[in-house]
Parts: C-alpha cells; sequence; structure tokens
C-alpha cells in the first residue's frame, strides 16, 4: 500500500499556521523542537494505541503511584490533610522524606492485622460456599434442555443487571429481628424468640454468596457445557460407576471453571465494603470498611493510603499466584 | 445433546433459583404494603409510589445519574473498543502486555481502592495544573469511565477473536485503508458487542457507590448514595418503591436487549449463508 511520505510536523504546521503561527514556527528553537518531535514516527496506529494507554496511565496507573506516595507523608490538620513528599528545601536540592509511621502503625495495631485476615477468612470461605452451591447448578444448566438454557441462563443473569446496592437492602428486610424471615418463623410457631441474624458474620457470608453466586455459576457452566459428554458414555460402556466417572472425569475437566469461578468471588469479595456494612456488626472487620472509615470517618488519608498499600499486594500476590498456576496448567497439557 | 440427569439437581437448581430471587420479589412484594413497616403486611396500596414521585432529592439524583451513566458508557465504549482493536487486531508490540494488563486491572481492582486512589490524583492535580477545579459530576465521569472501559475491551474483545478474519483481510486486498477496513467491516460486525458493552457500562455506572463517593463533591449526589445514606437509616417503603421499579426497566430492558440481539444475529448468520450459496449459484463457463 503506498501512501504520499508525511510532511514534517513543522511544514504541516506552518502551511496550516497563520502569518503569525508561521513566524512562530520558524524560530529557531521551536523549529528545532518540531523537527524533534517529527522524528517521533506517529502514525495513525500509534494514535489508536496511544489515546486508551494514555487515559489509562493517567487514571489508572498514576493514581496508585499517589496513594503509595502519600501512605509514607505524615497526617497534617490541613486541606488535603497530608504533608509533602518532595521538598525543595532553602538550599536548593531536593529532599525526599519517607514516612514509614504509617506502616509501623498498621502493623502495631492488631485491628488492621485482624481486618486483613479476616477479610480473607470471610472471602475463602465464602467462595467455597459458593463452588458448593453453585456446581450442582452449573451441572444441571449444562445437562438442560438447549430451548431452556437460554431462559435459564438470562434467570443467571437477569440479578447482575439489577442494583448491587438494593439486593444488598432486600436481605436488611429478610433478616431483621421483625423481618420477614422471623416473621415467618414465629408465625407458624416454629420460634417464639426472634433469631438474630442482622449484624453478625452469617448475615455477611450470605450477603457474599449471594451476591457473587453467578459469578461462580457462569464459568462454571461454561466448561461444564463444553465437555465432551461421550467420555462420559465410554466410561459407562465400560463399567465405571457414575460417581466414580464424576471424579476422573467431569470434575477434572470442569477444573479450569472452578479456578475462575474461585477468583471471581474471591477476589472482589476481599475488598468489599457495601456487604459488610449493611449486613455485618462490629465483629465483622473487613478491610474495605476499614480503609472507608479511615478515610471518611477519621479523614486519615495517609493511613487510609497505607492500608490500601497493603490490600494492593495482596490482590498482586493473588493474581501473580494465579497466573503461575494457569502457567503450570498450561505446561502440564 | 442432553443426557439424563439425577432428580434432585433438578431440585437444587430450582432452589439455588430460589435464593437468586427470593429477597428481590420480597423487595417487590412489600413496596404496595400500606404500612410504614416494610416487612409487616398490611394491605395493598401504591402510595409509596406516589411518595417516590414526590421526593425531588431521589428524582435529581437519579436524573444525574442517568446523565453520568449515558456520558460514561459512550466514553468507555469508544476507550473500551479502541483497547480491544488493538489488542485484537494489532499484533505484538512494545507495551502490549502493560497494555493489557492496565486494561484488566479495573475488573479485579477491589473498588476503594480504586477510589480512593482516583481521588488522591484528583487533588494532586488540582494543586498542580488547578483542574480539575473541586469534585463534581465530572470526575465521576472519569472515574466511571475508566472503571467500564475494562468491562468493554473484555466483551468486544471475544467478539473481535470470534469473529471470522477472512472479511477484513478481503476489504484489505482490495485497497481499503485500514481506518476504512474498520468502519465499513468491522464496526458493523461487532456492534451487538457495543451495545451490550454500553448497557453494561451504563448499569455500571447507575450502581455504583463506592467510586462516586470516593470522588464526588457536594454539588454531586448520585442515586447510589442517596440509596446508600437513606439505607443506613433503616428500612424504608420508597426505597422499595425505587427498587421495584428499576427491577421493572432493568427486567424489561434485559429482555428486549437479549430478543433484538438474538434476531440480530440470526439476520446475520442468514445473510452469510445466503452470501455463501450466492457464490455458488452462477454456474461457470
Amino acid at each position: 500500500m503506498m501512501r504520499p511520505p508525511p510532511l514534517p510536523l513543522g511544514d504541516r504546521l506552518a502551511s496550516g499556521a497563520g502569518l503569525g503561527g508561521r513566524l512562530l514556527v520558524n524560530l529557531a528553537p521551536v523549529r528545532v523542537a518540531l523537527n524533534l518531535l517529527a522524528r517521533i514516527p506517529l502514525s495513525g496506529r500509534d494514535c489508536v494505541i496511544a489515546l486508551p494507554y494514555l487515559w489509562l496511565t493517567l487514571f489508572f496507573m498514576l493514581p496508585f503511584v499517589i496513594v503509595l506516595k502519600i501512605s509514607f507523608a505524615d497526617q497534617l490538620i490541613a486541606q488535603p490533610p497530608y504533608s509533602a513528599l518532595f521538598d525543595w528545601a532553602t538550599q536548593g536540592y531536593l529532599t525526599i522524606k519517607l514516612n514509614l509511621g504509617n506502616y509501623l502503625f498498621l502493623a502495631s495495631d492488631p485491628l488492621y492485622l485482624n481486618a486483613y485476615l479476616k477479610s480473607v477468612q470471610i472471602a475463602f470461605i465464602s467462595a467455597l460456599i459458593c463452588l458448593f452451591i453453585a456446581y450442582p447448578m452449573a451441572y444441571a444448566l449444562a445437562r438442560a434442555d438447549a430451548a431452556w438454557r437460554g431462559v435459564l441462563l438470562m434467570l443467571v443473569v437477569l440479578p447482575f443487571w439489577t442494583s448491587f446496592l438494593l439486593r444488598v437492602y432486600a436481605w436488611i428486610g429478610l433478616l431483621n429481628n421483625n423481618g420477614i424471615i422471623n416473621n415467618l418463623l414465629m408465625g407458624l410457631g416454629i420460634i417464639d424468640q426472634p433469631i438474630v441474624m442482622m449484624r453478625t458474620n452469617f448475615a455477611v457470608y450470605l450477603g457474599i454468596v449471594y451476591a457473587y453466586l453467578p459469578f461462580m455459576l457462569l464459568p462454571l457452566y461454561s466448561s461444564l457445557e463444553k465437555m465432551d459428554l461421550t467420555l462420559l458414555e465410554a466410561a459407562e460402556d465400560l463399567g465405571c460407576l457414575p460417581f466414580k466417572a464424576f471424579l476422573t472425569i467431569t470434575l477434572p475437566l470442569s477444573l479450569p471453571g472452578i479456578v475462575a469461578g474461585f477468583s471471581l468471588v474471591f477476589i472482589p469479595s476481599l475488598g468489599e465494603f457495601v456487604i459488610p456494612d449493611l449486613l455485618g456488626g462490629s465483629e465483622t472487620l473487613m478491610i474495605g470498611k476499614v480503609l472507608w472509615d479511615e478515610f471518611f470517618s477519621n479523614r486519615a488519608w495517609p493511613i487510609a493510603s497505607a492500608v490500601a498499600t497493603a490490600m494492593l499486594s495482596l490482590v498482586l500476590g493473588i493474581m501473580v499466584f494465579q497466573q503461575w498456576l494457569e502457567k503450570r496448567a498450561e505446561a502440564g497439557r | 445433546m442432553s443426557r439424563r440427569v439425577h432428580p434432585a439437581l433438578w431440585i437444587w437448581l430450582a432452589a439455588g433459583f430460589a435464593f437468586l430471587y427470593v429477597p428481590i420479589v420480597s423487595l417487590i412484594i412489600f413496596s404496595f404494603n400500606e404500612s410504614k413497616l416494610v416487612t409487616v403486611w398490611s394491605g395493598f396500596s401504591t402510595r409509596w409510589y406516589g411518595a417516590l414521585l414526590q421526593n425531588d432529592q431521589i428524582l435529581s439524583a437519579a436524573g444525574l445519574s442517568v446523565r453520568i451513566g449515558l456520558i460514561s458508557a459512550s466514553l468507555a465504549v469508544v476507550l473500551g473498543t479502541l483497547v480491544a482493536v488493538v489488542l485484537a487486531r494489532f499484533g505484538m508490540f512494545r507495551g502490549r502486555a502493560l497494555l493489557s494488563g492496565l486494561a484488566t486491572a479495573p475488573l479485579v481492582m477491589p473498588e476503594v481502592i480504586t477510589g480512593l486512589s482516583l481521588l488522591l490524583l484528583f487533588v494532586a492535580l488540582e494543586q498542580a495544573i488547578g483542574w480539575p477545579s473541586g469534585r463534581s459530576a465530572l470526575t465521576i465521569i472519569i472515574a466511571h469511565t475508566t472503571f467500564a472501559m475494562a468491562y468493554v475491551a473484555v466483551v468486544v474483545q471475544s467478539r473481535l477473536t470470534g469473529m471470522d478474519p477472512a472479511i477484513e483481510e478481503a476489504a484489505m486486498d482490495l485497497g481499503a485503508r485500514p481506518s476504512k477496513v474498520f468502519f465499513v467491516i468491522t464496526l458493523p460486525l461487532i456492534s451487538p458487542a457495543l451495545v451490550s458493552g454500553f448497557l453494561l457500562a451504563f448499569t455500571l455506572s447507575l450502581d455504583d457507590l463506592v467510586l462516586a463517593s470516593f470522588v464526588s463533591g457536594p454539588g454531586a449526589t448520585t442515586l447510589p448514595m442517596v440509596i446508600y445514606s437513606k439505607v443506613r437509616l433503616g428500612l424504608s417503603p420508597e426505597i422499595n418503591a425505587l427498587a421495584t421499579l428499576m427491577v421493572a426497566v432493568v427486567g424489561a430492558g434485559v429482555v428486549i436487549a437479549g430478543v433484538i440481539l438474538n434476531r440480530a444475529e440470526k439476520a446475520r448468520q442468514r445473510d452469510e449463508q445466503m452470501a455463501l450459496a450466492g457464490d455458488e449459484a452462477p454456474p461457470l463457463r
């Protein structure tokens, strides 16, 4: 494909600009700068790459650098409430103050470590419960008639599209001491004292399992649906019992779905804020809620940043581990 | 091919669906309750819908949320599609792995971290260059766009990789420039993915509490922020009415979009088959 060679950037600007622009462009330093710029081979292709790159660098990567920076800053009573990290001292050289105090504070106060561990525990157990509930569901879905499957899948996805906040809110009405479940049980005479369910760990587990169940269902379904069913028939013909066939054929083949579903539930629920805030009580400390409180209630921006950095390293560690697992699985194949 | 499944599995599936839908159904039922007590039934009434329609705070927040959702979903579709095209079609280039990582990271990043970091960025930018001055709807739009473009990129990229490359190659062989190939061939073919990406981005924006709470300013209160502040104070039948309306709109939207996409997909397949049949029809002489 032949294309006319692009004019040097300086000439392009000069031909497009008015007299003032032409004078400006012909100034020696400006011309040197523009010709240097024109050396950078910028094609349409590069612009297409550059645009999302710039956006993501500015609004996704740079913010983390700033979080890291502020996590080393001092708490100040000012607007914004943190000290500057870089300081042009009067002598004219740059001084960098690294204040490790925030991290030492996080390490010394058991609240943060507890919240950290508790988040991992809650997210892990919730993901296990999701797997337990979703696996038989996905299995039945994958083996359902094709005519029904579309409708059933739509029913799985539909709650996704309705407000997360409102779905969590719905559980308050169900779990309250004078809520629907307790009223029903007392009306039927099964209990005579309301069971305390709101503001407990139980409610948090329930909320997370409820909200993230579709995230487990969909990858499980897609890996079970892809499975070659003749393998099971062959096993049956050779006299394999159904349960053993499940353990030796179906389960290993659905392993990618299990791993994907598990991480789709585990990772987001680690940093969950809405569910522990609305359904949990004082005993449920989750790291997302701790960060929120430090920031909004205590206005402790540097501490909140340090909590965020600690959380981020946990998430990144899990992602690296997951990549390693995937690579190993590929190498084994 | 379907296979016999133990009946207990069907019961399990039904129970699972009940678990997913009981909370939503209970919200809807009690939105028609007469009493202010949300959980005790006292008679059918639509008074809470009337009260909702007179609640200016909720209405203006809903209006703002819809505006923010429309703008950020449009931006997210443009940027997310660019990411998807670059990752699916541009082959290897320096920085590809980083872009792929940057584009998928918002999917797994806890929202509290994204929200805090974006707020700190806006504060630092304001100190350094005076923009953006204060937090407003604009900062929420930027946050939602960044978050939602990752989802759009995933949806569009899977469509692009599932597409037959021969059609684009044919257009290029016939001398179309890459940009023309994109706008005339690729874009119409991936349009269902763009629609679902837009809907997804819009829903995510409409639903987001955490990012908006971090980056919004005094003037900009979105619908989830109003709902959250009301819910913290306790149950409110107006919120039930609002939830019912939202479920109705979203449910209708998902069903209609599903039907339209399904029909478009079938029409496309039919066209492709006819095109193939047309190639074979004229006898060679």
